[in-house]
């Protein structure tokens, strides 16, 4: 590798000349942080300092550069350079913004600039010129798995961007549920009145053109790979398997409706008159227009009553805890086939929150105005017989009431067809049914080969684990997405919606891998994690923890990484005991020694030294922020920024404390099961690691205060300075650390 | 049980809302309630209704024809109409609540002693005859409403209010005598007979 000549280069502009000794900070970057360059700008980031570094760059052979001006949210287009590494050091955001202008003041700013400096020089000594990935795949077809309204929707998105497209269906059709259905929830004005599916003409489409080809009768049994370099097998229900690459895979596997049979005290499998909302599209469709007949002995149906949330949102934990969502919609479109044939008809919907997403509204209104009565009541009971009793408590009368219909229609809502739960190795959670004689009958969808299991990890109730808050579409396996009702419960028109997003993420991510280039969320990331395989001690707490299962274990029983598969969170880095895993320009090292790097002041100086670690993606910005709008916090505190809080690795925190600092507060993403964090799993790693820190502390004798980790929202501008202080209150409160030398 | 309320009874059997929709002014809306309630939440009298006019929607749908036409609620409705103006779904709430109160009564099955019926038909009575409000009379009218006692009790109580507007000249004592009618009262009589003769015939009832 080439020799490293550091320049630093410290700017004036924005205030930074007036508040601060920048001459100081050259001396600080030339003798403590051995730049070869040192040079100041009255207004680094104009044309005139940029072409300073650049000529820098060019004659002077400097290849790691530090900017000592403001934060590296900042600027980003003038101050991004080819090929040089790069730090920043924040003074404008970290220092002076956060700092009351006064000459008491000054001496305390000035030492905060100066460790940012030598912070940001011992960064860049251990930075390296991120090479691109090089085994990277340059494949851009997009497999889709599912021909539902979803697939077929993604199909057709992802060919009309130019990509050819594989699309496997595990039935004889394309079309899924919604080829099922009589009629579709309207998804245009005037929200008044069902309208035609068009799934023959989706299929026309398909059908016609030649970037698609589909797989009817075929499933997915192996799949293999990473992004641009997918390898799957496609395998006929007749036998025969094709083996064809891919770049990305989005997966829209859909739903199965929950059984009916499991609702026997609504009449559920006890009567052929009491049906799911499927088993109405079925009549509806065979009366096609006409009067809809009953399935019991054929008789024109003339009252029906229809149960909302039957066997959804469901407290006792039997049934489906969530919403379906296009429930109560699906019944007004269901009691309109009925209106609409013959007004005459009694429908009746009972419901105890209708709600009704999209226009809905317009709908309702316009189903009410046809002449459905909607009653607001929960259904205790229906008896089967030749007119069925719907028993139901009337929730605005407070009463107890019957209803007599002819057909009663339970909407019993999605469950996720998400394949095998790797983490329990079961099927989602209500599809009992699908297990025979004990023995699980779960199907895989994707047959992933990766060492973390089969098919894409699920969050909650059997749904994929997407990004729910921030990043739909996004699985916690690279290059594979998935969308519609596998994902969280929707109607059509949402699926349509989530299906053409889904369709260019994976388009994004081929792309991107083709690059070697990282995908969402450090999209255009060159870096990636390498191990020293002499330090491995084969514990595979990597593999474990990678919340995107990038890493797969070789013959020998080593880590394998799959750098197309990665993310750069640097999860595995947190991870490591043995602290082998790093990135080119990010690692133990960069960050280590930035920590090691500040002047810690000794014990009776009364200048406590706070290591803050900011998630980069929240935490960081939160600061900024609060940075922008003057909010003042504690001068003792030095930020680090961090990929992920997953990828804080605990000898940083051992480092710290050890070298004397006095406190160190993480702040990461929100974690649990309403996540923001942009690796999904990173901040509940880092709470995990830093729930057993106690011991560490306790084993140095320092108080467990000295240590805080917290959830940080981009949002909390106020809060992020309110808890660095609080910290600082605490050091004052406890005392400095002892462990100064 | 009247004449008219039988032949509706037969008519719409169970379908009282249907009933409703076809005879009752803004009748028609009923229908369209999301029963979100906030109606009875508006309503200065709400508390005192014994069904709030969101219940009163609902027990229209579900066909309770006894217990709404025969209920005080509607009547005590005062016209303010912080419900209207509130309505997400801007139902006409006021008007119905008049419709449903106007169709009680004349299926003759609205309660007899409530005031404001009462008080209903003694000023349709008193503007009817003369084509224009006789206050001396509807006022006296209205104190002799509970009986002779409570009628001279109640003017006694306001003989002062009386006697002041009689000073100022703003009340007729020879108002009791009767005149005070408009120009052709008469022909108002045949306008009103007519106009009753259509409502009659568009709504069904026998005349």
């Amino acid at each position: 590798m080439a020799d490293i000549k550091i320049g630093a280069y410290v700017c004036k502009g924005c205030g930074l000349g007036e508040r601060l000794n920048t001459a100081q900070l050259m001396t600080v970057a030339q003798r403590e942080g051995k730049a070869q360059v040192v040079r100041e700008h009255e207004f680094l980031c104009n044309s005139a300092g940029v072409s300073m570094i650049k000529q820098d760059i060019e004659k002077e052979g400097v290849n790691h550069v530090v900017i000592a001006a403001c934060s590296r949210r900042a600027k980003t287009d003038a101050f991004g350079f080819d090929n040089v590494a790069v730090s920043r050091a924040n003074l404008r955001e970290g220092v002076i913004w956060v700092q009351p202008d006064t000459d008491e003041a000054k001496e305390i700013t000035q030492e905060m600039a100066a460790d940012y400096v030598r912070m940001g020089c011992a960064e860049v000594a251990k930075m390296q010129i991120p090479q691109i990935n090089p085994s990277h795949g340059n494949n851009k077809r997009i497999l889709i798995v599912g021909g539902g309204i979803s697939g077929m929707t993604s199909a057709i998105e992802a060919a009309k961007a130019g990509y050819e497209v594989l699309l496997v269906e595990k039935t004889g059709e394309l079309g899924g549920w919604v080829a099922k259905l009589y009629r579709r929830i309207p998804s245009h004005e005037p929200y008044s009145d069902p309208m035609e599916t068009g799934v023959p003409a989706l299929v026309r489409q398909i059908e016609a053109d030649k970037r698609i080809t589909v797989y009817l009768n075929s499933t997915i049994s192996r799949t293999s790979g990473a992004p641009g370099q997918f390898s799957v097998d496609i395998s006929k229900e007749s036998g025969g398997t094709s083996t064809e690459n891919v770049g990305a895979v989005i997966m829209a596997s859909g739903f199965e409706p929950y059984d009916l049979k499991k609702l026997p005290e609504l009449g559920g499998g006890k009567s052929p008159d009491v049906v799911d909302q499927a088993g109405l599209e079925q009549l509806a469709r065979a009366a096609n227009g006409a009067a809809i007949k009953r399935p019991s002995d054929g008789k024109e149906i003339k009252s029906v009553v229809f149960v909302q949330c039957a066997g959804q949102r469901d407290e006792s934990g039997k049934h489906l805890a969530y919403c379906s969502g296009h429930c109560c919609n699906t019944s007004i479109k269901q009691a309109m086939y009925f209106k609409d044939s013959n007004p005459n008809v009694d429908t009746v919907v009972v419901y105890t929150d209708l709600r009704t997403p999209g226009n809905g509204e317009d709908f309702y209104r316009s189903a009410q105005r046809k002449g459905v009565i909607f009653t607001k009541g929960t259904v205790s009971e229906v008896v089967p017989g030749a007119e069925l009793q719907v028993k139901f408590k009337d929730l605005i009368l407070n009463d107890d009431a019957v209803a007599k219909a002819d057909l009663v229609v339970l909407a019993t809502g999605m469950v996720a067809n998400s394949g095998v739960d790797i983490d329990t190795a079961g099927g989602a959670p209500n599809v009992e049914g699908k297990t025979e004689g004990g023995e699980s009958k779960v199907v895989s969808i994707l047959n992933l080969t990766y060492r973390q299991g089969k098919d894409l990890p699920l969050l909650k109730h059997g749904f994929n684990d997407s990004h729910f808050i921030c990043f739909p579409y996004e699985t916690r396996r690279t290059g594979i997405y998935s969308c519609g009702p596998v994902r969280r419960p929707m109607d059509a028109q949402q699926a349509i919606e989530d299906a053409t997003g889904a369709a260019l993420k994976a388009i994004q991510a081929a792309e991107n891998a083709a690059l070697g280039r990282a995908a969402h969320p450090r999209s255009g990331d060159l870096s990636f994690p390498t191990f020293r395989r002499e330090g491995c001690t084969q514990c595979k707490r990597c593999t474990v923890e990678c919340p995107f299962g990038a890493i797969d274990e070789d013959e020998q029983r080593y880590p394998q990484f799959n750098e197309s598969r990665c993310r750069r969170c640097g999860t595995c880095m947190g991870a490591c005991p043995v602290r082998v895993i790093s990135f080119e320009n990010y690692s133990v090292d960069t960050v280590g020694y930035q920590i090691k790097s500040v002047d810690i002041p000794d014990q009776f100086s009364e200048k406590p030294r706070i290591l803050v670690l900011a998630c980069e993606n929240d935490a960081y910005p939160a600061l900024d922020m609060a940075a922008m709008n003057k909010i003042q916090y504690s001068a003792f505190a030095r930020i680090v920024p961090v990929r992920c809080l997953g990828s804080v690795n605990t000898i940083w925190i051992n480092d710290a404390l050890t070298s004397g600092y006095d406190g160190v507060v993480l702040m990461g993403c929100q974690k649990g099961d309403n996540y923001q964090c942009h690796f999904v799993k990173g901040s509940e790693m880092a709470y995990y690691r830093m729930s057993k820190i106690d011991d560490t502390l306790k084993g140095m004798s320092l108080e467990v205060e000295r240590v805080r980790t917290c959830e940080v929202a981009i949002t909390d501008i106020q809060r992020a300075p309110k808890i660095i202080n609080e910290m600082a209150e605490t050091i004052q409160k406890i005392g400095l650390s002892p462990m100064k030398f | 049980m009247s004449e008219l309320n039988k032949v509706m009874v037969e008519k719409y059997r169970n379908d009282f809302l249907r009933e409703v929709e076809a005879n009752v002014e803004e009748g028609n809306w009923v229908k369209m309630c999301m029963q979100c309630g906030v109606c009875s939440g508006s309503c200065p009298f709400g508390p005192y209704w014994e069904h709030p006019p969101q219940e009163i929607f609902m027990m229209v749908r579900a066909g309770k024809r006894e217990e709404v036409l025969t209920s005080e609620s509607m009547w005590m409705c005062t016209s303010c109409y912080n419900c209207i103006v509130r309505c997400p779904r801007e139902l006409p709430i006021t008007h119905i609540m008049h419709g449903l109160a106007n169709y009680a009564h004349r299926l003759g099955i609205a309660p007899k002693m409530n005031p404001t019926r009462r008080f209903a038909k003694l000023f349709w009575q008193n503007i009817v005859k003369g084509g224009r409000v006789n206050e001396l009379k509807l006022s006296i009218g209205l104190y002799f409403m509970d009986g002779f006692s409570n009628g001279v009790k109640k003017g006694l109580e306001m003989l002062p209010v009386g006697l002041g507007l009689l000073k100022t000249g703003r009340l007729n004592p020879f108002g009791l005598l009767g005149g005070g009618k408009c120009k052709g009262a008469g022909d108002i009589h045949k306008m009103l007979k007519k106009a009753q003769e259509i409502e009659n015939r568009r709504k069904g009832f026998a005349s």
